[in-house]
């Protein structure tokens, strides 16, 4: 690796994606979706980044940004210390073999008429990684008996699979290029709970042996996210409010919307549930069409005053990397 | 990286496999008109292949002496105005029919799916270039326009190849087009841009297998439909020119002799409807056999 600056994998510098709204014949711009409007942050190597928010949030896109599969708006992404955000379509698919990207639906992110083992290969042909049909088949075997499906499914088509099964065979297809870092878009969010711990597992594990592998970990669930994280992002309409190590965020949280979030993970012990507190936020998310004026978060805000409508607050670290975009605290 | 040693037991277990390509065939089979549309059209592509060993009698020179038998022992369906063999000529007109179907609907094809392929993939501008032309080619009846071609290009089998090509290009491209749009956001389709795929292999190792189903049973049909075009201008006199074998010109020249040898225009009207009829038995059979959501119920 680069050996110029510290070992950030991936350095996002206020990063935005703004999706245009067109109205009428002419396709005449009315209106933007700040799907992302200016997040930062950094992953280092062989470590888990969690990026948790609701539905709408953002989290998605900013993966898909990492990736290079919408062009940003604005800002910079820096991968192995070159911005890829500057990248043409040719050079983006050049990096694309550092890196991968998981997905959430396990039905829909295969395709049909594949069979498995030609679903794994293909980023190996796809980059000229092999050489010859032998090495081909050899290292598709290897790359199933390390997500743990039998060799002998390789031709079989995706239709012939389990769920967890075909989110195995995603899996394997990610490591195929022995990438750098790996975008987990809710890998675990469309599977059954015994499925979900397997495959978070086999994350681990993946990562354990590797020593170099990142992830961009992107869930709304919080305990996953805490078992599986070093550090965790918090999203709230296209902005990060909180970020700090993933044992900070669930001891000592900080941001209004953190504590909402965390106090709706049900306790499993009825006498400390019982007690629980309950932070029940008012209000839906608004618009990111048409976002409140100040912080976005205020007019939900059980601790808001009325300076919090007036600006936006930047994101400041409090000590040891814990970083919070509140004034109230 | 190390093998993992945690796999878990129920994953070596494979469930009994499906093989797709036996269920295709016992589903497609199924129907008995099914298998009566397939046994008339390979007769038909048997007789259009070797015409020239099978038929009795010169189908371009006939014997005046002859002209205009019914059906009899010597002439199984008699004989036309010129004394020619109508059973000749029917099987000659088997090999124009077949010919102008296959080679039309190759040709509209391959042009219309590309068309429908690039504007459903790429968008925007291409896809408004492209999809307004097909909407003006689709503004009028197909058989219009067809003709219109045929008229300006004069007769001939080639002309009418041309003709009926440009006049289905829209609707491969249009069916091509949707199913373009649809699987294009599958996330299989993310995942390949994803992992650096071109969007040429995406293109045509992707998307295009993906739609081979419900183009494969619009193929189908439209050979029955591309036939009867074919019939349509022949009848009209600006398909396939004298003395070509024709269905659609033996029906025009039968015509005149209805009261004294019906054969002449029955004949190779009956081969039109029964060519037409098989093909749309074939593609109802053919999409029963490749629709995923039938599956199981069939």
């Amino acid at each position: 690796m680069n050996s110029k600056s510290n070992d950030a994998i991936l350095d996002i510098q206020d990063l935005k994606m703004y999706f245009p709204v067109t109205r009428g014949l002419l396709r005449r711009k009315v209106a933007d979706v700040k799907a992302v409007d200016g997040v930062t942050f950094k992953l280092k190597q062989d470590e888990t980044l969690g990026l948790v928010g609701e539905s709408g949030c953002g989290k998605t896109t900013v993966g898909r940004c990492v990736l290079g599969l919408y062009k940003p708006t604005g800002g910079k992404i820096f991968f192995e210390d070159e911005d890829i955000a500057t990248f043409s379509e040719k050079k983006l698919r050049e990096i694309r073999s550092k890196m991968a990207l998981i997905f959430q639906d396990p039905y829909s992110s295969l395709d049909p008429r594949q069979s498995a083992g030609s679903i794994v290969g293909e980023p190996l042909k796809i980059h000229h990684l092999v050489l010859s049909k032998g090495e081909y088949r050899d290292k598709v075997d290897q790359l199933f008996s390390i997500v743990g499906l039998d060799s002998s499914m390789t031709d079989r088509f995706p239709h012939e699979f389990s769920g967890g099964q075909r989110q195995r065979i995603g899996v394997a297809r990610a490591l195929a290029c022995d990438p750098d870092l790996i975008v987990c878009d809710e890998p675990i969010s469309a599977l059954d709970v015994s499925i979900q711990a397997q495959i978070i597992n086999l994350l681990e594990e993946l990562q354990g042996s590797s020593k170099k592998l990142s992830y961009l970990f992107i869930a709304h669930d919080l305990s996953v996210v805490k078992h599986i994280s070093d550090r965790v992002a918090v999203m709230y309409l296209g902005r990060i409010v909180e970020i700090c190590s993933s044992k900070e965020l669930y001891d000592n949280p900080l941001h209004p919307y953190t504590r909402a979030l965390l106090s709706a993970i049900p306790i499993p012990d009825p006498f400390v549930e019982e007690t629980r507190e309950r932070i029940i936020l008012k209000g839906e998310v608004p618009s990111p069409l048409n976002p409140p004026p100040g912080c976005s978060f205020h007019p939900r805000c059980f601790m808001a005053i009325p300076e919090c409508s007036q600006a936006l607050p930047p994101l400041r670290d409090i000590g040891d990397g814990h970083e919070v975009a509140c004034i109230r605290v | 990286m190390t093998e993992r040693n945690t796999t878990v037991d129920e994953f070596q277990e494979a469930p009994p496999r499906i093989n797709e390509w036996r269920r295709f065939w016992r589903v497609f089979l199924q129907r008995k008109i099914v298998i009566f549309g397939l046994v008339v059209l390979f007769l038909l592509v048997f007789s259009a292949i070797f015409a020239d060993l099978i038929v009795p009698y010169d189908p371009y020179i006939g014997v005046m002496a002859d002209s205009l038998e019914s059906p009899n022992s010597t002439y199984w369906l008699g004989t036309d105005i010129q004394g020619r063999d109508t059973l000749s000529r029917l099987i000659f007109g088997t090999r124009t029919a077949l010919m102008v179907g296959f080679i039309t609907v190759g040709i509209a094809g391959i042009a219309g799916v590309t068309l429908g392929l690039m504007a459903g993939y790429f968008g925007g501008i291409i896809s408004m270039v492209i999809m307004r032309i097909m909407d003006a080619l689709m503004c009028f009846p197909m058989l219009i326009l067809a003709m219109l071609f045929a008229a300006v290009l004069g007769g001939g089998i080639q002309n009418v190849i041309i003709a009926l090509s440009i006049a289905t290009v829209p609707g491969y491209a249009r069916v091509m087009n949707g199913l373009t749009m649809s699987i294009r956001e599958n996330d299989y389709i993310m995942a390949e841009r994803a992992m650096g795929s071109s969007n040429a292999r995406i293109m045509l190792s992707h998307i295009l297998p993906n739609s081979l189903p419900p183009m494969i049973v619009l193929v189908t049909l439209q050979l029955g439909m591309i036939i009867m075009s074919e019939a349509a201008l022949s009848f009209l006199g600006i398909g396939i020119k004298p003395p070509g074998a024709a269905w659609g010109a033996m029906v025009a020249d039968g015509y005149r002799y209805l009261t004294y040898t019906p054969a002449l225009s029955f004949a190779p009207g009956i081969a039109i409807m029964l060519v037409v009829f098989a093909f749309n038995m074939v593609g109802d059979g053919l999409r029963d056999a490749l629709d995923p959501r039938l599956r199981g119920i069939l």
